[in-house]
């Protein structure tokens, strides 16, 4: 219990030396907010494996860490030709060091009229109408006590308002860099995606950890989707394997809204990635992909939950998940048919391939339906790679090797190919074919 | 020259003895055919000249090309020339075959020293081959038989074996699954990449295939023992008195 005591105490005081730096800020209504924030983290603490949600995923070593979360933005030095091959073709780059706006590395140009990209602190002091109506309002109930850590030291994320009927052809691109540092620093970017009435963007968050250090990325995305929008919004998880990671993704959708992530995650010693989404609209549809490649001790979590609170919607999920070495993954899915919500068609697939005899997954399905007719499915596989296919491959001349590649390729395939941006997709199959080459050279090493 | 020596193999699965000492010389420019009743140990024999793990050879010896077979690995032996055109073809789903092919066809081209194929070449042999087994071009954007009908899936192993172009060819019932014109035609792709340079052996229930792909020698293997041996009327006179005529004539001659 002492170590939980000192974990809060930490944060206040962290958050103590926050509000004085603020100033004047503190009169404007969204520190309220923070202040409320810093409140219930403090009752509730962080989760131990004791609470359901965290059964499979223990966080003590992110706790044992006192974590300095960053209260301003500093350049450190990165050029442009450091982050150059993480940069998307053709987007809208945005670029945060540590949690923080970059002008020095963004490159917004020139964008359709009314539509606004960047930093969230900014946005916050030029367009208050467009920020101050969403932020924060749609994390309520079951916050956990990182996202109530995030929503405290609330400062700069990424921003993006996309007014009615614009289709952006360009995707818009969050570079978030985590950079060297002798302090065990924490990044939160706070990030918010307010998409118009009928508007059509695609967006990507990008999370990069620039050198071995270690930190948190504690960070937290809200999507206000409006009336027939559609949205893609990919995830490319890069944090380097000492670095900790924890991504909440929270969205509303409105009536006849289409949202579909995919999500990536290569990076991180410990990750935890949770996506909710509500559908309390009519017609809305929402696709969740996952795609987790791990290996050595990693141990990556993706928690989703659907919530079907209105009728005639659909979602449908995919994760799928590689897992090498001694590394852990953990899988669960929530789906959730209010009595009201007739007519929801919700289909789940989690699928795990080991690679390793060390490797362990935890995977759990979660339907709660309270309504009559509905169509609901979910499956789970866990297996490894087919005997079968493999002498099928070797016995027309592939290698063991090369086979074992060409059918853990093949296996995430129909996740990656649900990116339709076609540089990231094509970026996400180069990680991963590189991630695999270097496995097999430390097959053909060992 | 002898192509292919299996000396007295003795084959196991699961701790079963399969194979119970089988003798067979292939030469290069043969066809042989290998016939036998349903669980005679047919597809056993192909798969362990393929070189299938599950497979134990406990006794015997198999000469490839005057090298030991059996030592190599499955990729091993298609880079040295052994194709097996599956009984039950696999599915590979998110691999489409003809970046398999190439990946097959390039670790074979390397193994024999020569370069690997460009995209236009390679396209180019894929079309041409494709016309030899007159299957449609979409297959070669299709995943590895995903999907694909029994008789589809067969004649994806003969393009394969098209595009490959392997010195020993074992059909593992190739005809089962095809429909008339379909034997037809893929029996038409067989005999055109029959050459003095190769041999096949072709595993089948049926004389009906042997019409069309003339063999020079057919054995009859029954209970893991090849217990006749002959030319190609041999398949005729099985379908005619069916296997029982072999074993009763087996057991007189014992
Ligand atoms: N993995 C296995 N485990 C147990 N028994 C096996 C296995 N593989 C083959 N067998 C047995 O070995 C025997 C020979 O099988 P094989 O497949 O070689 O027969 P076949 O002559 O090809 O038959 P068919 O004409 O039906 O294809 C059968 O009795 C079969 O059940
Ligand atoms: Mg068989």
């Amino acid at each position: 219990m002492q170590s939980a005591d000192k974990n809060i105490q930490w944060y206040q005081s962290r958050f103590e030396a926050f509000e004085q730096s603020l100033n004047g800020e503190k009169s404007k209504p969204v520190h309220t907010v923070r202040r409320d924030a810093i409140r219930r983290f403090a009752q509730n603490g962080f989760p131990t494996t004791r609470q359901e949600e965290w059964r499979f995923t223990n966080i003590s070593p992110i706790t044992k860490i006192e974590f300095q979360p960053i209260l301003q933005y500093e350049l450190q030095g990165i050029g442009r030709n450091d982050i150059r091959k993480y940069l998307l073709d053709r987007a809208v780059h945005a670029v945060f060091v540590n949690g923080m706006f970059s002008s020095e590395l963004s490159d917004i140009g020139t964008l359709p009229q009314g539509v606004v990209v960047g930093s969230l602190a900014e946005s916050l002091k030029k367009h208050p109408g467009k920020v101050q109506p969403y932020i924060a309002r749609l994390i309520k109930g079951e916050e956990s006590a990182f996202t109530a850590l995030n929503t405290a030291f609330m400062w700069d994320g990424g921003f993006i308002s996309i007014p009615k009927d614009m289709v952006l052809d360009r995707p818009i691109q969050f570079l978030f860099l985590a950079t060297n540092h002798e302090l065990a620093y924490a990044a939160q970017p706070r990030n918010l995606i307010v998409a118009g009435a009928k508007s059509q963007c695609k967006v990507v968050e990008t999370y990069v950890g620039l050198a071995q250090n270690i930190y948190l990325t504690n960070t937290v995305t809200e999507i206000v989707l409006g009336e027939n929008s559609y949205l893609e919004h990919d995830k490319l998880q890069l944090e380097n394997m000492n670095a900790f990671h924890i991504g909440t993704a929270q969205l509303q959708m409105n009536v006849a809204s289409h949202y579909t992530s995919n999500a990536v995650s290569l990076g991180g010693s410990l990750v935890r990635n949770n996506i909710t989404a509500v559908l309390d609209a009519e017609d809305s549809e929402c696709t969740l992909n996952g795609l987790t490649l791990s290996t050595g001790t990693q141990i990556i979590d993706n928690h989703t939950a659907i919530d079907h609170a209105k009728p005639h919607c659909n979602s449908h999920e995919l994760y799928k998940a590689i897992l090498d070495g001694r590394s852990k993954g953990v899988f669960n899915g929530k789906i959730f048919v209010r009595k009201d919500a007739q007519k929801t068609d919700a289909k789940q697939t989690n699928k795990t391939l080991l690679l390793s005899d060390n490797a362990t997954i935890n995977a759990k399905p979660q339907l709660e339906i309270f309504a009559d007719d509905v169509k609901c499915t979910h499956g789970a596989t866990i297996g490894q790679l087919d005997d079968e296919q493999l002498f099928y491959l070797r016995s027309r001349g592939i290698d063991l090797a090369a086979a074992r590649d060409i059918l853990t390729f093949a296996f995430a395939g129909d996740v990656i190919n649900r990116i339709t941006i076609e540089p990231l997709r094509q970026q996400v199959e180069r990680m991963i074919h590189d991630r695999l080459d270097v496995r097999q050279s430390g097959i053909e090493e060992g | 020259m002898s192509l292919l020596e299996v000396k007295n193999l003795h084959a196991s699965v699961n701790g079963k003895e399969i194979l119970h000492g089988i003798n067979l010389q292939v030469n290069i420019g043969e066809v042989h055919a290998i016939m036998g009743p349903n669980g005679s140990g047919k597809s056993t024999l192909a798969g362990v000249l393929a070189g299938r793990e599950a497979y134990i050879v406990t006794e015997g010896q198999v000469l490839y090309q005057g090298k030991n077979l059996l030592e190599m690995d499955p990729e091993e032996r298609a880079r040295e020339g052994v194709f097996l055109a599956f009984q039950y073809p696999v599915e590979i789903p998110g691999v489409n075959n003809s970046y398999f092919l190439k990946a097959a066809l390039n670790a074979i081209r390397k193994h024999k020293g020569l370069e690997e194929l460009d995209a236009i070449d390679f396209l180019s042999l894929l079309k041409q081959k494709t016309k030899l087994v007159d299957m449609n071009e979409s297959f070669l954007n299709r995943p590895v038989n995903e999907g694909f009908s029994g008789g589809e899936k067969k004649r994806n192993e003969i393009f394969h074996m098209a595009v490959l172009e392997p010195t020993l060819a074992i059909l593992d019932e190739t005809d089962s699954g095809l429909d008339i014109d379909a034997l037809k035609t893929v029996s038409e792709g067989v005999n055109k990449l029959r050459s003095k340079e190769n041999a096949t052996i072709i595993v089948t229930h049926y004389q009906r295939l042997l019409n069309y792909i003339v063999p020079d020698f057919v054995h009859v293997l029954v209970d893991g023992i090849i217990v006749k041996s002959g030319g190609k009327d041999l398949a005729i006179k099985l379908e005619e008195l069916g296997y029982d005529w072999v074993r009763e004539e087996t057991v007189h001659a014992v």
